[in-house]
This record gives C-alpha cells, structure tokens and sequence, in this order.
C-alpha cells in the first residue's frame, strides 16, 4: 500500500445522495407539516386535563356494584362470539376451496378472492354500523359481522394452507377413480383439519375481543354496556367493565394458546 | 400417540383412531353442539328480524346503489386525515416503544420490577381497544384527530413493544459476548451487538403497525376521533345511504392501498 | 504474564468444572490447550476475562489481579485481553470495517460509535490489520457475506484491534475446513511472533495443534495433567488425556471419595 488509508465511512443505505437527502427532506417535511396543522385547540386540551382528573377521580375506586349487568352483558358477548365462530367456519371452508388456486377454476378463484378481501378489509366497526342499520340493535348485528370478521381471517389462511397440501394425495384418489366431493373429503379435509380447529380455536378468542368492541356501536354484548356506561359518565362503572373485560381477554388468550398447543 | 389397546385376534376389524381418541373426539363434537345450542336458544334476539334480514340487507344494499361521488372532495379530504392518524400514530408509538421492548425483554431488562412495569405496560395498552381508547381520550381531549391519534398510539405500543421484545428475546447472544469480551460499556454493546440484529424485525413490525393502524383509523370517527369515520357517521345519521357506499368504497380502496404500500417496504428494506 | 493459580469454577452445586489449576503463559509462545470434551478448556479460557465467574482462585495479567476487580474496572481490564470464537460472533448485519472497529469500543466514544466516525488512528491500525490478513478489501462488504475462513480473519481482527496484551482463542478453526483451519493457525502462529502476543488456544484437532505450537498443555477433567513442548506429547500422553468419558471420571472421584 502506498497510501496510508485513515478514513472510512459507512456506505450509505440509498447511495444516491441527490434520492437519499431529499427522502430525509420529504420524511421531515411530512412530519413536521402534519404535526404543525394538527387542529390543536390548547384551550380545550387544558380543559381536558380537568376532565381527565374528574373521570379518573369519578373511576376510581371501580364499581361491581352492577355486576347483574356485566355478567349478563359478558354472557352476550360470548354466545354471539361462539355463534359467530361456528358460523364463520361454516362458511369459511367452501370459502376457502373457492380462493385456492390449486383446487379451484379461475373465476371461483378470483370470486373467493374478493370475498375475503371485502371481508378482510372493513373494520368490524364499519361491518357492525352497517348490519345495525339493516337488521336492528342487538346481539343478531353483533353476530353477523363477526361471522364476516371470521371469514376474512379463518378462509385466507385456510385457503393458504389449502395451497400448500401434499398434492399427491389428490391425484392419488383421482387415480382411484374418486369424484370431486369424495376427493375433498379424503385428500384434502385430513390435510387441513388440524389447521381449521387451530383456527377456529384462535377465531373464538379473537371474535370475543371484538364482540366487546362492536357492541360500542349498537351491536350488542359487553361494548354496548360500557358504552352505556360511559355515555352515562358512570366512569365507576366503565373501569370496572375494562377491568373485567382486560381480565377476560387475558384468560381467553391463556386458554386458546394452551389448547392450540395441546392439539399442534 | 400409542395405541394402548391389545392386538386384536382377528384382523378384520379397523378403525382410525383408537377407542379413546374416539370418545374424546365425540366428546369434543358433543360439548361444542351443547355450548351452540346454549348460545342459540339463551341468546336475546327477535328471531323474526332474522327471518327477515336477507331482505333487509338487500334493501339496504339497494338503496346504496349507485354511490354518489358527489362529495368526494371532503371524503378524499377525510382519508387524508385518516392516513395522517395513522402514521403520525404509528411513528410516534414506535419511538415509545423502544424503551418498553428493552426493559420487557427477558435479557436486556435491567432487574425484574423494570420487567414487571414494562409488562404491564405492554398487557395494558394490548388489551384495551383502540375504540376503548378513543372514547376515553374523545372525552379528555374533545372530538377531533389529536384524540384519534393519541388513542392508535397508545394501541400501537403494546403491540410493537410485545413484538420488538420478542425480537430482542430471540437475538443471537454471541456477538454480545464477543463485544462484552471486548470491554464495551453496556449501552455500546446495546447499540453494536443488539440494534443491528433486531434491526430487520423492528421495520418489519413498524410497517405491519401501520398497515394495521390505517384500518383502525377508518373507525375512529364513529366515536368522534376524526378521521373518514365522521363523514360515514354522518352519512349513515342523515340516511344518506349512496354517500356511505361512496365512503365504504373510498375505504376499500384506502386499504389495499396500504396492503400495496407496506409489502413494497417490506421487500424494499428486508 | 499471564499467571493462572489455584483457579476453580463449579457451576451450582456440582462437581468443580476447574479444580485447583494453576498456569502461566509469557513471551510470545503459542499454547494449544487440548483435551476431551467437558475437559474444562472453554470453561478455563472465559474464567480468565471473567465470561465465565470463577467460583475462587487468581487471574493475574501483567500485574492486574481479575478475580477482584470490579464492573467498571473489568470493563478497561477486558481491553487488555483479545478474544477469538469458535463461531466468529461477528455482527452479522454490520460491515466488516464495524465489526472490526467494535474492537474498539472500550475506547472511543459514545458518539463516535453511534456516528461510526472512528478515530483516523484505529482506522489506520484497522487496514494496516485487514491488509496484514488480507481482508483489508471487504471493508464495506457485510460480515454475513463472507465465507468462513474470512469471517475468523475479521474475528482475528477485532480483537488485535485492542492492542491486547493476550489473545485467548476459543477453538478458532473448529468451524472451519481443514485448509483454512491451517490457514488460521498458521496466522495465529505468525502473529504471536510478530506482535510479540502470549497465545492461548483451545482446541480440538492435536495434529494441527503440534503443528503450530510452542507448548502444549493437556487438560482432562478439569486439571492439568500434561504441560510440555509439543514433541513430548506421544502416544501414552494422548491416550492418558483423552482416555475415558467425564462421567467415569466423576463416578471414580465418587468412588474415591
């Protein structure tokens, strides 16, 4: 060597510097601009400050007091959330065989396909407000938007895993001469079933956790008592509902882990 | 599993399962239609709604047709904002998060009550929904996107800071031992043999956030968050039915939008 | 001078893993440690830069007693002391020229290692290194990009990178394919003379090991029991070290016991 090296920089992750400064330059510029015009009214947020002390002052201690209502209110929610569950698989599994792309035809295909992505892509929230609209308050709009919510997890990913079987087996039982039902049932169900009852398993959990959240919108279950709650400002009342919601989902979690393990 | 029946005699017989997987199978079908027809028959609805909700659905579906592009400029206005909670949201929870994902994490934590805090943080800020959020900070900070915001945000850090411990969890301890061997100071061996491996994980769960985020965000209006769930609000309050199947389409395509910008992140940084 | 004495470490409740061993390395020999393994070599290698806590006993570094020091002072300590690993424990996502300067990240700043604006000295020192071992052209390369026998070059490189008073090698070539392997203890062995470096190695392969060593020390079940040059080391002294399983080992402690 015959010049003496003592510098080094690290090779920069974009190399061109001209596309490298001005994402910088964009990224701050976003930032900095959305943060300025947020509609901050300081006056407002101050006076949130008092609010917060009187709701958590007025939370606190939390009140069991009504706990006919939560009870009920948590039994609602799970049967809507187990009528949703069977329900969504029911309709998840031919579903799922429509949007498999080893399975199905191409324009099945591409209708299981926009199927789920419909299902997938509106918040429960959204699905909940539309079916209160259409079929009345209660626990039946609750039911069927999470039977929507289910599909649009449980048929993706099984119709993943339909994807990927073991084809062999398929042709195998073509070969047999089988037909198309009979083939389903032999090379492809045995394939899938562990997968469908983990789903359905992690399904239940999940669709308690929204069954709690669209009955806030009309729907239903233990959100429209704590919306209740709330809209009364018995803040007392809406903590302990939390409470015991956060305590119910952090069980159901445990449960559902434990059995989807067990069964794997 | 073993089987723990003896050989029978005659091979003529066969099953699939043995008589113990048997009976817990049908148990297992037996409980389930015991808690479905719990649920079916206990449940609080007026069965006749039902009867009548596909034509119900149908005619709202009908009433919905065509959508009326009319107001497109404040719904695009809307989704604007909706974008903006959420990525405002998600930045700052990501930077938030950090702090919690190092003292949750089994190995990097520094004694165990700063575990316990940062456990509690991460469980409390996951088990309460977004929309649980937003009523409360509606009602501190008023309608509006700052309360939106704050709410994604608090939602958003248990999730990220959950993950980014796993991630920190499962690093590989090798290089730290080679930088403690080193005599590095604790926060150099943080920054050299901890930050470049959880590095890919950490984008990754940033972008998975946000694409997640923008979908909460399309929500947060119904409880008066700001954000396109105003407009749909509104829309739905006023029977304006052509308007929110504007919204709902403006929605969807919000969504794949986000679906098709995080997987161009995700390939473009992984 | 390195001088080990009296050093012994038990994990737990169990047998002692070291026990009693006593051992000096000065001047710029090379010292492969063999034996079976669960002999002790790796557990006695990291007891010296306290990887490993030893349980009592004395580490002695030119004057600088290990055992007592506490954390801050073992962190300057650990500077003196170089590392080489079996797995190379390299940061994988960082380029070559990072992982070499980690090296030295007992000595710069905080800012400097978060800016990786390295000291114009160390960056010198590091591609008077790289050349010297002939990687100095994959400075800007990642580590995770090199094949085997590089990435322990690097490994080699950080740790001279502190200017150590010794280098302690942990089965160096154990991951590697024979010719590099020989490559590596040929290195090794050149280095000790050049930097006027004490060598410690662990290791496995005993037909490389009296290849390229000036001594010899052969461990089994955490004593010394065989400490000569490499030409004394013959058939009965091999089978003396490596005889045996560590459990029969314990069971005939038990039984004298």
């Amino acid at each position: 060597m015959s010049e003496v090296r003592d510098t080094w920089r690290k090779p920069p992750f974009i190399a061109s510097p001209l596309l490298r400064y001005g994402l910088y330059a964009a990224v701050a510029i976003y930032f900095v601009f959305t943060l300025v015009t947020l509609p901050i009214d300081w006056d407002r947020v101050a006076d949130g400050m008092t609010r917060a002390q009187r709701i958590f002052s007025g939370a606190f201690p939390p009140s069991f007091e009504r706990s006919g209502l939560l009870i009920d209110g948590f039994l609602e929610s799970l049967k809507i959330a187990i009528l949703a569950t069977v329900g969504g698989i029911a309709l998840s599994v031919p579903l799922a065989f429509m949007a498999a792309s080893n399975i199905s035809i191409k324009p099945i295909y591409f209708l299981g396909r926009g199927i789920i992505i419909v299902a997938r892509s509106f918040h429960p929230v959204i699905v909940a407000i539309i079916f209160v609209k259409a079929v009345g308050f209660g626990p039946f709009a609750g039911a069927l938007t999470l039977v929507v919510y289910s599909i649009g997890f449980v048929a993706k990913l099984l119709a993943e895993r339909i994807e990927e079987i073991d084809f062999g087996q398929v042709e195998a039982m073509r070969a047999a001469g089988a037909g198309f039902i009979p083939t389903l049932a032999y090379a492809v169900m045995p394939q899938i079933m562990p997968r469908l009852v983990g789903l359905g398993i992690y399904q239940l959990d999940s669709n308690l956790r929204a069954s709690a959240v669209v009955g806030i919108v009309g729907a239903g279950g233990i959100g429209a008592t704590l919306a209740n709650a709330f809209g009364r400002y018995d803040y007392d009342f809406a903590l302990a509902i939390t409470m015991v919601i956060v305590g119910v989902i952090l069980v159901s979690e445990a449960v559902s882990g434990f059995v989807r393990k067990r069964i794997a | 599993m073993m089987s723990t029946q003896p050989l029978q005699n005659t091979l003529d017989h066969w099953s699939r399962f043995t008589l113990r997987q048997r009976l817990m199978r049908y148990g297992g079908l037996a409980l389930t239609l015991l808690v479905v027809s719990w649920a079916l028959s206990s449940i609080d609805v007026i069965w006749a709604w039902v009867w009548d909700a596909p034509s119900q659905m149908g005619d709202l579906f009908g009433r919905m047709m065509p959508p009326d592009p009319s107001n497109l400029p404040s719904i695009l206005e809307a989704i604007w904002q909706t974008v903006n909670i959420a990525t405002l949201a998600t930045m700052i929870a990501v930077v938030v998060s950090l702090p919690v994902a190092y003292i949750a994490a089994q190995n990097t934590t520094p004694n165990k009550a700063a575990l316990w805090v940062g456990r509690f943080i991460l469980v409390s800020s996951r088990s309460v929904n977004t929309i649980i959020w937003a009523l409360l900070f509606v009602a501190i900070f008023g309608p509006g996107i700052v309360a939106g915001i704050v709410a994604i945000m608090f939602r958003s850090i248990g999730f990220l800071g959950k993950l980014l411990g796993e991630a920190i969890e499962e690093i590989d301890r090798k290089p730290v031992e080679a930088l403690e061997a080193c005599g590095a100071s604790r926060f150099k061996v943080v920054l050299y043999g901890i930050v470049p491996q959880v590095m890919p994980a950490f984008f990754a769960v940033a972008i998975l956030r946000w694409d997640i985020n923008l979908r909460e965000s399309t929500v947060l209006g119904l409880v008066g968050a700001g954000g396109i769930g105003m407009i749909l609000q509104g829309a739905i309050d006023t029977f304006n039915w052509p308007e929110v199947s504007m919204v709902l389409l403006t929605i969807l395509a919000l969504v794949v939008f986000g679906e098709v910008v995080s997987s161009y992140l995700r390939k473009k940084i992984l | 001078m390195l001088k080990i004495s009296k050093l012994t470490k038990r994990y737990g409740s169990g047998d002692p893993v070291l026990k009693e061993l006593d051992l000096t390395v000065e001047g710029d020999q090379l010292t492969s440690v063999i034996g079976s393994s669960g002999a002790g070599k790796s557990t006695l290698l990291r007891c010296i830069n306290r990887l490993v806590e030893p349980t009592s006993g004395s580490v002695d570094l030119n004057g600088t007693e290990f055992t007592t020091l506490n954390r801050r002072e073992l962190r300057a300590a650990r500077r003196r002391i170089g590392m080489v690993f079996q797995s190379f424990n390299l940061i994988d996502r960082l380029t070559v020229m990072e992982n070499v300067q980690s090296g030295r990240l007992g000595y710069i700043s905080t800012w400097a290692a978060l800016t990786r604006r390295y000291p114009r000295d160390d960056i010198r020192h590091a591609y008077e290194l790289m050349e010297r071992v002939g990687i100095a052209h994959y400075a800007n390369k990642r580590a995770d990009e090199l094949s085997g026998g590089e990435r322990q070059r690097v490994g080699v490189v950080r740790a001279l990178m502190q200017r150590p008073e010794i280098l302690l090698a942990d089965e160096p070539t154990a991951s590697l394919d024979p010719k590099t392997s020989e490559q590596i203890m040929s290195l090794l062995r050149d280095l000790a003379s050049e930097l006027k470096l004490p060598v410690i190695i662990n290791i496995h392969n005993v037909t490389e090991a009296k290849e390229y060593s000036d001594r010899i020390v052969g461990m089994r079940y955490g004593r010394i029991i065989f400490d000569d040059l490499p030409a004394q080391l013959g058939k009965a002294e091999m089978d003396e070290i490596y005889a045996g399983v560590p459990a029969e080992d314990r069971a005939q402690v038990g039984a004298a016991a």
